[in-house]
Formats: C-alpha cells, structure tokens, sequence
C-alpha cells in the first residue's frame, strides 16, 4: 500500500500537515507541495512556466526543511510566483551541515486566473520534524495562517 | 483522559492556577484566566504550552493565559509572560510571527441611520481604496529611505508624510513607535517583503468593519473616549504583513543557534530565545521594534484611505465627520516595561503574544487625554459578533503586568471550518442579520465564521469580573471588509 503524498492533520487555529517520501528529497518536495495546496486553489493546474533555482544550507534537517518552505514562501510574495511543482534535485551531507539544490516551478501570479485559500504567514518550528521511516521518510509541520 | 479542569488549582472565580509540578523545569505556575465555561473549552495542549514558557530563564511571578487563549506554536496564542531585563530571555516565539498585529478604532459623528443605507456603497468602495487578500500589492510605492523611516518612526513617519493628523500619534500605544528600534537589524528579505505590502490589510482573521455603537456601559469614559450611542466607528485589524512575518522567520533560526550557545533548554524550538542582554537577544529586539513600527505606519496609512473614502462617500471631510482616532493597540509584541514584582520595582521584557496591554488610570504610558481612566482596550470581535472598547483597571498590574485578552480565541481550525461552513451561506446569514460582508473569497468567510471563535463576551466578561479591564462600549457590525 502506498502512502499519499501528505494529509493534513487538525489543529485548532494553523494549519499542521505530514508529508510522506520515498527518498529525503521526495519527502521535502511533498511538504512544499503540502504548503501550497494549503494557499492556492487547484495546484495541480498551475503550470511551470517559471523557474525558481533553490541552493540551501542548514546545520540539521529540520533546519534545512524550516529554511526550504520559508525560502519558497519568501520567493512566492517577492517574485510574485505561484508555484505548482517542487523539485530537490540532491540533498546531501557536508562537513558543516546539509545542503539542498532544487528548483521550484510555476506562474505569474494573475488574481484574475489564480484563486488563493489561506495565507501562510509563516513556518513555525513548533513540533517540526523529519523522520526516517522502515520505509521512507516522513515530515512533520505546522504553518502559521 | 486528563482535563485542565483536573490540574488546576481556583485562586479566585475567574483565576487558576498551573501548579509547578505539572510538568517539569517549570520556574513559576501558570495562571490562567478563565470562567467555568471557558475552562471546559480548554485544550489540554495550551497548559502544556503555559507550563512550557514557564520554564524559560529569568521569567517573572507566573505564565499567564489570557481567556481566549488557545493552543499556538510556542507560546500559546493568549500568552502573557515577564523576563527580567539582565537575568532573562528575549523569545520570538512569544511575539508571534505577525509582530504588532494589532488594532484601532476611529470615531465618527455620523448616525446609524445615515450609513445603513449606503454601507454597501461604502463597504464596495472601502474594499477597493484598502487592498487586501493573498497576493494583493499595495497602491503605494515606498523608496528604501522611506522604509528605513517607516522601521524607525512608525506611526509618527506616515503622519509627517500626510497620511493622518497630529492627535492621531496622541491616541497610539507608544505614541505609535517604539524608539529601541533599528532598521539596520531588519534583513534584505524582510524588506523586500515588506516593501509592496505597505498599505495593505493581509488576510486570515484580519479585518476592517464599519460598526453601530450598541451599547453604553460607562457614558461617563465612553464619552471620554468620543465615543456616542447611535453613531458609527471603525475598526482596523492587521499588522507588520511580509515584513514582520520574514523577521521573525529570520531571527527563529538566530535563536535557535543563541539558545545552543547559552546552554538554554527548550521545552519546545519554537521557544527558541537568547538572553536579553546578549547581542542576539538585543538584535532581535530592535528588529522586532522595527516591525511594530512598520505595523503601526500600515495602519496609519490605512486610515488616511478609510478617512479618504468616508469622505467621498459623504461628501464631506473627515474633520467635518469627526474621524477621531480613539485609540490603537498592539496585541503580538515584546515590551520593555517597569513593573512591580516582590514589592520592589522591576524592568521586564513583556511578551504578549495575542493579549493586549491593559494599563490602569495613573499609569504614565496611558495618553494624558485617558490618563484619569486608564488607556481604552480594544477587543475584537469574530465576524459578525460584538467588538468591546474596555479601559485598563485597576488590578491589571497586580495580576497580568498589565494585560488583558485581545479578541475572541478560536475554536476550530481553518480546514475544519471550511468544510463544516460555506461561504456563500454564511454571506447570506450575516445579510439577514443586517451585515454587510465583501471578501476575496468565499471560503475565506468560511474560515472565519463566527462558530469558529469562542464567544467575544464570554471571554470580555472574564477581564471585566477580575477588574483587570472594564467594559466601556459594546460596537455591532454593519459591514465587513475581509482579505
């Protein structure tokens, strides 16, 4: 049986969800996608027309999926791109910590064409994790709406 | 399974107790201020979130839970805590990622019957003069300069730049800035966010409302505060947008490397903090102050356009209308504050993250023109429900360093709301109820229905029974704008 990509779980005033992957950088890339179905209506329809090219580093994992969705959050309103498609190309170890290359794809934003849910305000790191499973790898997050 | 009502201890009606062997590495109890039926609405989950800031380094007397709290990130979202200036810590996750969210309320001679004919025209039009909602850009355009002036002076900078009058800096906490901040310590990514959503209200829960004046509680204050049965206010509710939500984004990871270097234990990363007096935790501070003011500057220049667009509407000027700002406060901020503590007085770091500052009659940081009252206490309704103009009372000192709740504490999450409730139905509901209501989207009314919340006079009344806040005005919505 296979996981889904992320579900949500309840919280009584943000938004907390748990992302699910084969690998490290599929569990990253289904938080990110788990973050934007959260703000934007109909994500699979978004088309990656535009290309956002991600290099992070972070001293933990958690640190680096706290930085990853706050730096697609910060590139969304600056770039003022609405993103539909996440990919993280390596995730791999170094002497001072990890570091992520990837890239994030998406439109213009056009209110006349995109539908918005919920601001995201933020990534907390309240009860943030990453966790190696039996199989896989799962996430788990809270965003401040 | 365990109820708060099991754990804690009855000071007084309305007051409990956390006891300090309710989770260890607490340095104080907890103190929650809730009624019979607010205790039973309770989460488990916001004592533990209580108990957990109440064992961070240097804090004061008790962790404190205003009535609408409810379970957060860190602090709880209803937290109140004091940290000594030299012996304790400074913590983003107290202040919350929307620094200075806050809110005000203008005045108006204008009578009922002369608005409720025209709110939708009035509403419409204030839907478009305030650009609001996920994505939205704001129609002013700042240079950095300016930006760098809006960080260090707030309220007072878009004053000077035209956008309101002088008494309008009179009647703001703080006089609408505070000094401690520093532009320097705001990052390039802060500004870059900050600097198209200037002018703009933001979404989720933050609002603007045109509302009736309901009911009088004390004609004396309320006619101090300008405030007349059968007239119209309006309320502002936003805060420091992108800029305050980077910032604190930013200084998260700060502190979280800060707490590592002090050897400080975390119940909880979210609770990530540095000593106040280390470079980390005054960087933060000034940052933080930089995003209050910010804040303050937004809604500054929010009201300007409210006042514009009144004007056009009624064809006549805001002067003529008698668009007086009553007050503002700031309900998501840190505070370097003097307070009384073991009989001796003290300089404390307060957090009040979603609680509002409840300074009694006398206090020298009440605005002279309230200082024989004490300062109005602005709380919100959810949509649809009662907003309270209360005044800080006397025992707000001695029992929450001087602050009450801030709005109504939600209930239910966004997801959940949003399929339990619909849009469209909740517009046509508040219709009947004589509510007008404009938003970007329907289900963003869905996320925010009034079921979602506690009741606003349930949690007022808490305040009001311990003589923390008194109530002064109860305002009704007519119309509603929402991002």
């Amino acid at each position: 049986m296979s996981l889904p990509a992320y579900e949500y779980l309840s919280h009584p005033a943000d938004v907390r969800f748990r992302a699910f992957g084969n690998t490290l950088e599929e569990v990253f890339e289904h938080s990110a996608l788990a973050m934007f179905n959260v703000i934007v209506t109909n994500i699979s329809n978004i088309k990656p027309e535009r290309s956002v090219d991600l290099e992070l580093e972070s001293n933990g994992l958690e640190n680096l999926l706290y930085n990853y969705l706050s730096e697609l959050l910060f590139q969304f309103e600056v770039e003022e791109i609405i993103f539909g498609e996440f990919h993280v190309d390596s995730i791999i170890q170094a002497d001072t910590g990890y570091i992520l290359k990837g890239r994030a794809q998406g439109e213009d934003i056009d209110l006349t064409r995109h539908a918005f849910e919920t601001e995201v305000k933020a990534v907390t790191y309240h009860q943030l994790s990453v966790t190696k499973e039996d199989v896989g790898y799962s996430t788990q997050v809270i965003v401040d709406t | 399974m365990t109820k708060p009502s099991d754990i804690v201890q009855k000071v007084e009606e309305n007051l409990y107790e956390v006891p300090m062997d309710f989770q260890e590495g607490m340095r104080v109890p907890g103190r929650i201020l809730v009624s019979q039926k607010l205790m039973n609405d309770l989460e488990i989950g916001t004592l533990h979130q209580t108990a957990n800031v109440a064992a961070l380094p240097g804090i004061q007397k008790y962790s404190l839970a205003m009535p609408d709290a409810h379970f957060g990130y860190g602090f709880p979202i209803g937290g109140v805590a004091a940290f000594d200036a030299t012996e304790g810590v400074i913590s983003p996750g107290g202040v919350g990622f929307d620094i200075n969210c806050g809110v005000r309320i203008l005045r108006t001679d204008l009578e009922i019957r002369e608005v409720r004919p025209r709110i939708k025209e009035l509403m419409n039009k204030l839907f478009t003069a305030i650009p609001s909602g996920v994505g939205s850009k704001s129609k002013l355009r700042v240079s950095d300069s300016e930006l760098d002036d809006a960080f260090s002076l707030g309220a007072r900078w878009a004053v000077e730049q035209g956008y309101g009058v002088e008494s309008d800096i009179l009647h703001c906490e703080d006089s609408g800035f505070i000094d401690a901040a520093d532009p320097e310590k705001v990052s390039d990514k802060a500004r870059k966010r900050g600097k198209p959503q200037f002018g703009t209200l933001g979404s989720g829960n933050h609002f603007l409302e045109v509302q009736e004046v309901d009911k009088i509680y004390e004609p004396e204050i309320a006619k101090l505060f300008g405030i007349r049965e059968g007239t119209v206010t309006v309320m502002i509710h936003c805060g420091s947008r992108g800029a305050g939500h980077q910032i604190c984004t930013d200084y998260l990871q700060v502190m979280e490397q800060a707490s590592k270097k002090y050897g400080i234990n975390l119940p909880d990363k979210q609770l990530a903090c540095a000593p106040a007096d280390s470079r980390e935790g005054q960087d933060y501070f000034k940052a933080m102050a930089a995003g209050a003011n910010y804040a303050w500057a937004n809604r500054q220049v929010i009201t300007h356009w409210v006042r514009e667009t009144f004007e056009n509407v009624f064809n006549k000027d805001a002067e003529e209308l008698g668009m007086d700002l009553v007050y503002d406060v700031a309900h998501n901020v840190a505070k370097l504050e003097e307070h009384e503590i073991d009989g001796k007085k003290k300089q404390v770091y307060v957090h009040r993250k979603g609680a509002t500052r409840a300074f009694p009659a006398g206090h020298p940081d009440v605005p002279t023109v309230y200082r024989s009252v004490g300062q109005p206490v602005l709380i919100p309704g959810s949509m649809g429900t009662p907003s309270y103009i209360l005044h800080g009372a006397e025992r707000s000192m001695e029992l929450t360093f001087g602050s009450a709740c801030h709005g109504a504490g939600r209930v239910m999450g966004r997801a959940e709301a949003k399929r339990k409730f619909r849009g469209e139905v909740l517009e046509k509901q508040l219709a009947d109820q004589g509510i007008y209501v404009r938003a970007t989207h329907p289900s963003m009314l869905a996320e925010e229905a009034p079921e979602v919340y506690k009741s606003s006079s349930e949690v007022v009344n808490v305040v009001h029974d311990l003589n923390i806040a008194r109530k002064v005005v109860r305002v009704k919505p007519m119309g509603v704008a929402k991002g």
